[in-house]
């Protein structure tokens, strides 16, 4: 259908001629812009989730980077009340051992978040890497580590990691180590996928008769056209993997203290929700790093998925 | 031989090798421990006699391959060795049979998926299907928007809402999963219904979405076209052309999400202090009880593996072009 | 329901009025259709041609009163026996599909539900609209399959989909069509997908039982020649509006638009036959598999004149494609050798150096995806240019402006993105992009088979000149004769992976030829309304014979 529409819009022009030439054929509309004005163009027309998963990202990113100029106090700074309430000077609170609730969940987006991020970039190294020599290669080695992933993925990745970490002990390089190694058998996968769909199409096929060399064909030919669906699944990954690490530090065995950490703030202070029905306040402090890491995968799934829906030009039917 | 059996045939021989080499993985991990591991099991008053016995015990002085062979024929016997804790360095031994430990517990952790899966699995199937149907309709919308919102959400976050509203602002339910093995039916399936909702909750979002990008996907196909072209009403299009291809897709679907429940379990077990093979694996993580740790593994793993297994065997045997040959 | 296709041939049964349809596409919507009327009388067959991007399609889908997920009619009026179509319920529409109006897919293959039976979805629209009943539907069924010639018609309903060929399932889909006896039927690009052998017997199968039974249709098609067997007559579409409408024989005759004409513009150039014995390219007794077990290449040999253009010539599964894999040493053989300039040139790809790389250059049948769409057409062109020639940066861009100039295309699109082009101007960026190795052969596989009828013209007076002026060597591989005709100077046909016969252009399309010769070239329809008529008369006369 699509070219229906394409060829339309185009008729304007076209439908006047009578003598043939090539460089009048009319292509699609075209008006060179710099990179910039293109993003600033793209970003306008991004729906209202878009721009709300935007600002909340951006918002989070600045409380990381200065988080020991926004917090009040330090991160393991313990005062002489351990769950006191919310007053002027703890505005959350303090928690089971009296460090100031709102101090640490501010350290706290920069821990989690930045253990995070190295996890995924670290991820994405391994498995984007291996993905795209197996895309290109397509014999033995793409045999081995192909099955090889396939029997990883057949244990449960929370499961793996649990076991993992009762062997290497819960530090966290050996977390970080662990669940990137663990998340790059996905990204394996998916860079195997969209490399193998590029590397069969006739330009990649040229520019092997061409001669050129596999580190040619991988940067210009192959690269260049993976980096959209790689970049979705950045935001993707990044999500998983920051529930993951939230998810151990809440069992117990992910980030240590005295490191401010949401998921174990969470488990330390859960008893208090139980006085909900006294003091709400109160009742709701465990919740609030819960909802913190909650909204920024909101809001990164919000960004995802309009990225998606731009890049690969599917879109719902009207 | 019919190509069904034999593609099935296959598939199982497939699943069974994946489940080797797990077990190998798994096995394989105890070689990691580091040197020093008895006496922090035992402890720093163990004498070198004691350390030397319990490496022993481990079988740490045979060869690698034997080892593995002796510990998984034994685990498929249900043999899985002896709990670490336990241990002292006094030399009384309290420790239990791994198996002793897991027993009641998976009835708990298996009574606690099966009751999440008998509401979530046709709830989903329902929405996924209803919001594919009518897609961008308001309901579709809605049931999008909240379905991004609790993918979105860690397992016990959905938790600690539930509890808040439902046990301590509104004291309808105990906040805490309490079972023992005497807990009557009526009063067990009371107690692990918080559990069992945070559970729904999550498995639900993921399953609908799936169900209904399968069923657009294959609402887009051109016999579906052909079938509206012929005049058929949505609902035969729906029950006599896309159901009958759709069995795959959705056993997929199915099998994922059973498989991503047994999972979200372990939160789930730890939030409600409920007795289940989670609860036990993340507390055997702590104290670093290995033959624990690779039991529980070893169970999930294969319960993993069974699941998936089975949603390959129904794509098989539902494929029109396995079951009739050329 | 449709008992009264009796009532005489001329009653008016579908009138379109100022049909406006929309469609949805980046973002916004476009006109598709921009005000087409259209009236079809009982009996009638018409013929909607245009090329991609007409509107033809989702105009014979409007005349059911449908049009598909991301289209919506903007406006205008659809009478079908008297029922207002663009205002009619779902429920009142459904009545209709499948009872009085039928549709015929493109793809049969993925048209039919791989899940039934084929006689069941056959008489599945018959049954529930009560048309008749599911056993006489049954029976007649098997009568429609055995009118469409299908082989077995007693049981092949009871095969599934995927049990059949495509050319069996589209005139199994042309029974399921016929089955309730419709008022009209629309044929969406029905032979499309198939080989030209296959092809003329479906044509033959859905001509005479739309004769049989006075069905009207609208057959919707890109090749002229096929509607003119088919149409009483033929409404041209462009960019969604009608360029013109004729009776067929007036239509081929004397078209008033010279875009009609320009549609069979191929057929126009005629290139005189020239002969030569200097060999540039030889294959020799090459046999090929693929994974080392299916052999799909016998003992090929081919002999390419410097200088010349040799077209090889088959059906899908031929192996014609696989012998320009052979050549350029991806597809290594695994006996015989090719010989370049009397010289063995070594199997694989990785064996051979880079000048021998540089001297046979390809151009790809989809110019789409032949070009990387991240690249300027600066870095398409300049790369050979670079990496053969060893030429660097003013000097490249200066040779990047000479090769579009040779192409015909100016300066200003060297910074352009494949995206940003038309598909004949991609496939002139692939020419050039062979061009840049300054090679001497190039082989061009399907190159013109993708473009528009207007385009393919351009792009063979192009290849035709550059041939003239830089005395290349073409191995040109292509299904389609009318190609053959205007550029070859020799002739290799093959099949089932076997060269069927090598020849001067002039020889290998006079008679007498070998039977698959024969059976290809008459199956190549012709632009006059007889010639399927011709055809299967003389068919069946060798039948009879034989």
């Amino acid at each position: 259908m699509s070219s229906d529409k394409t060829q339309a819009a185009q008729s304007a022009g076209a439908a006047a001629e009578e003598t043939y030439s090539a460089a009048a054929e009319v292509g699609a509309v075209r008006k060179r812009r710099t990179r910039l004005e293109r993003i600033w163009i793209g970003l306008k027309k991004a729906p209202l989730s878009a721009w709300f998963g935007m600002t909340v990202i951006l918002i989070y990113c600045l409380v990381a980077l200065f988080a020991p100029l926004l917090a009040p106090y330090g991160e393991a700074q313990v005062f002489p009340v351990p769950y006191g309430p919310w007053d002027a000077e703890h505005i959350f609170g303090t928690d089971q051992i009296g460090r100031d609730v709102l101090s640490r969940l501010i350290y706290g987006a920069r821990n989690t978040m930045g253990i995070a991020l190295v996890t995924t970039f670290l991820s994405f190294l391994i498995g984007g890497g291996l993905g795209l020599v197996a895309a290109i290669n397509r014999s033995w080695i793409d045999q081995i580590l192909s099955r090889f992933i396939d029997i990883l993925m057949a244990i449960p990745s929370l499961i793996f990691a649990l076991m993992l970490l009762s062997i290497f002990g819960s530090t966290v390089s050996s977390l970080i180590i662990i669940i990137a190694i663990l998340d790059s058998t996905r990204v394996f996968r998916l860079t195997r996928a969209v490399a193998v769909s590029v590397a069969v199409m006739d330009y990649v096929e040229a520019a092997r008769l061409r001669g050129e060399g596999l580190g040619w064909v991988m940067r210009r030919e192959i690269l260049p056209n993976i980096m959209p669906p790689l970049v979705a699944e950045f935001g993707l990954r990044f999500c998983f993997v920051f529930l993951t690490i939230a998810a151990l530090s809440f069992l117990g065995v992910g980030i240590q203290p005295p490191t401010a950490d949401w998921g174990s703030m969470v488990r330390d202070n859960a008893s208090l929700i139980q006085f909900a029905q006294y003091d709400l306040k109160a009742g709701i402090t465990p919740l609030l790093p819960a909802a913190a890491i909650a909204l920024l995968t909101v809001a990164v799934n919000f960004v995802v998925d309009w990225f998606l829906h731009k890049t690969s030009g599917l879109r719902d039917e009207h | 031989m019919h190509p069904v059996l034999a593609t099935v045939l296959q598939r199982l021989a497939l699943g069974v090798a994946t489940l080797i080499m797990v077990s190998i993985i798994i096995f394989s991990s105890i070689s990691l421990l580091p040197g020093d591991f008895g006496q922090a099991v035992l402890g720093q008053a163990a004498t070198e006699d004691t350390v030397a016995a319990f490496r022993r015990e481990l079988g740490l002085d045979k060869p690698a391959p034997v080892r593995y062979v002796e510990w998984f024929t034994s685990a498929l016997q249900g043999d899985f060795g002896t709990s670490f804790s336990g241990r002292a360095a006094s030399g009384v031994d309290r420790s239990r049979p791994v198996v002793d430990l897991i027993g009641p517990r998976l009835k708990n952790t298996l009574f606690l998926a099966v009751y999440a899966a008998l509401i979530s699995v046709p709830l989903a199937l329902f929405l996924g299907i209803t919001a594919a149907l009518y897609r961008n309709s308001i309901y579709d919308r809605m049931v999008n928007a909240a379905t991004l919102t609790t993918i979105s959400t860690p397992e016990f976050f959905v938790a600690y809402i539930l509890i808040l509203l439902l046990a301590s602002l509104n004291p309808i339910f105990p906040s805490l999963a309490n079972v023992t093995i005497d807990t009557p039916f009526l009063e067990r399936v009371y107690r692990t219904s918080l559990p069992a909702l945070t559970l729904t909750l999550v498995i639900v979002a993921h399953m609908m979405r799936m169900t209904r990008a399968a069923i657009i996907n294959l609402l887009a196909s051109p016999y579906i076209e052909m079938a509206r072209l012929k005049g058929a009403s949505p609902r035969e299009v729906i029950i006599k052309h896309a159901l009958p291809n759709a069995w795959a897709p959705i056993a997929t679907v199915i099998a994922f999400n059973l498989a991503y429940l047994v999972v979200g379990v372990v939160v789930v077990e730890a939030v409600f202090v409920y007795p289940g093979v989670g609860q036990l694996m993340v507390d055997a993580v702590t104290t670093r009880d290995i033959p624990v740790v690779q039991a529980c593994a070893l169970i999930f793993a294969a319960t993993y593996i069974i699941l998936n297994l089975i949603a390959d065997i129904v794509g098989i045997v539902t494929n029109p072009r396995l079951l009739h040959p050329r | 329901m449709s008992t009264d296709n009796g009532t005489k041939k001329g009653d008016i049964l579908v009138e379109m009025k100022d049909i406006r349809i929309n469609g949805f596409s980046d973002e916004r919507w476009h006109e598709i259709i921009k005000g087409v009327d259209l009236t079809l009388r009982r009996g009638e067959v018409m013929g909607l041609i245009g090329e991609s991007g007409a509107g033809k399609s989702t105009l014979g889908k409007a005349a059911m009163g449908y049009t598909q997920p991301g289209c919506k009619l903007v406006g205008g009026t659809i009478l079908f026996d008297g029922i207002d179509l663009a205002h009619a319920s779902d429920g009142q529409k459904r009545e209709l599909w499948g009872s009085r109006i039928a549709y015929v897919a493109q793809s049969a293959a993925a048209s039919f539900n791989p899940a039934h039976r084929l006689i069941d979805q056959t008489v599945e629209a018959t049954v529930s609209h009560h048309v008749r009943p599911a056993r006489e539907a049954r029976a007649d069924a098997v009568e429609l399959f055995r009118s469409l010639q299908l082989p077995m018609p007693d049981t092949i309903g009871s095969r599934y989909p995927h049990q059949v060929s495509g050319g069996q399932l589209q005139r199994i889909m042309t029974a399921m069509a016929m089955s309730p006896r419709p008022d009209l039927i629309i044929f969406d690009e029905p032979t499309t997908a198939l080989d030209v052998t296959t092809q003329v017997e479906v044509l033959a199968a859905m001509r005479s039982i739309v004769e049989e039974f006075n069905t009207a249709a609208i057959y919707i098609t890109h090749d002229l020649a096929v509607v003119a067997q088919m149409a009483d007559f033929i409404k041209v579409l462009r960019y969604g509006e009608e360029v013109e409408e004729a009776e067929t024989r007036k239509m081929l005759s004397k078209p008033e638009q010279a875009y009609t004409r320009s549609l069979w513009a191929v057929r126009s150039i005629e290139k005189p036959e020239q002969p030569s014995d200097d060999i540039a390219l030889e294959i020799a007794d090459v046999d090929a598999a693929y994974g080392g077990r299916v052999k799909v290449l016998h003992d090929v040999s081919i002999r390419l004149p410097r200088g010349r253009t040799v077209a090889v010539v088959g059906e899908s599964g031929s192996g014609k494609s696989t012998t320009a894999r052979v050549i350029t040493g991806l597809l290594p053989p695994i006996k015989g050798e090719v010989r370049f300039n009397g010289q063995p040139l070594p199997r694989a790809l990785k064996d051979r150096n880079r000048d021998q790389l540089r001297r046979i250059q390809m151009i790809y049948q989809m110019a789409d995806t032949a070009m990387n769409p991240r690249q300027t057409v600066g870095d398409i062109i300049g790369r050979p240019v670079q990496f053969y020639l060893g030429k660097r940066g003013r000097e490249v861009e200066k040779r990047v402006i000479e090769l579009l100039q040779l192409i015909e295309l100016d300066e200003s699109f060297i910074d352009r993105l494949p995206g940003e082009l038309s598909g004949g101007q991609k496939q002139r960026i692939c020419i050039a992009r062979a061009l840049a190795a300054e090679p001497e052969i190039i082989i061009c596989d399907e190159v013109t088979s993708a473009l528009d009828q207007i385009v393919q013209e351009g792009i063979l007076k192009l290849l035709l000149r550059l041939q003239k002026e830089l005395g290349l060597t073409y191995l040109f591989i292509t299904h389609d004769i009318a190609t053959v005709r205007a550029i070859s100077d020799e002739i290799v046909v093959m099949f089932q992976g076997k060269v069927v016969e090598q020849g001067p252009k002039s020889e290998i399309l006079a008679p007498p030829h070998p039977d698959y010769t024969e059976l290809l070239l008459s199956s190549v329809p012709e632009m006059d309304p007889d010639w399927l008529t011709q055809l299967l008369k003389s068919r069946r006369a060798e039948q009879a014979a034989g």
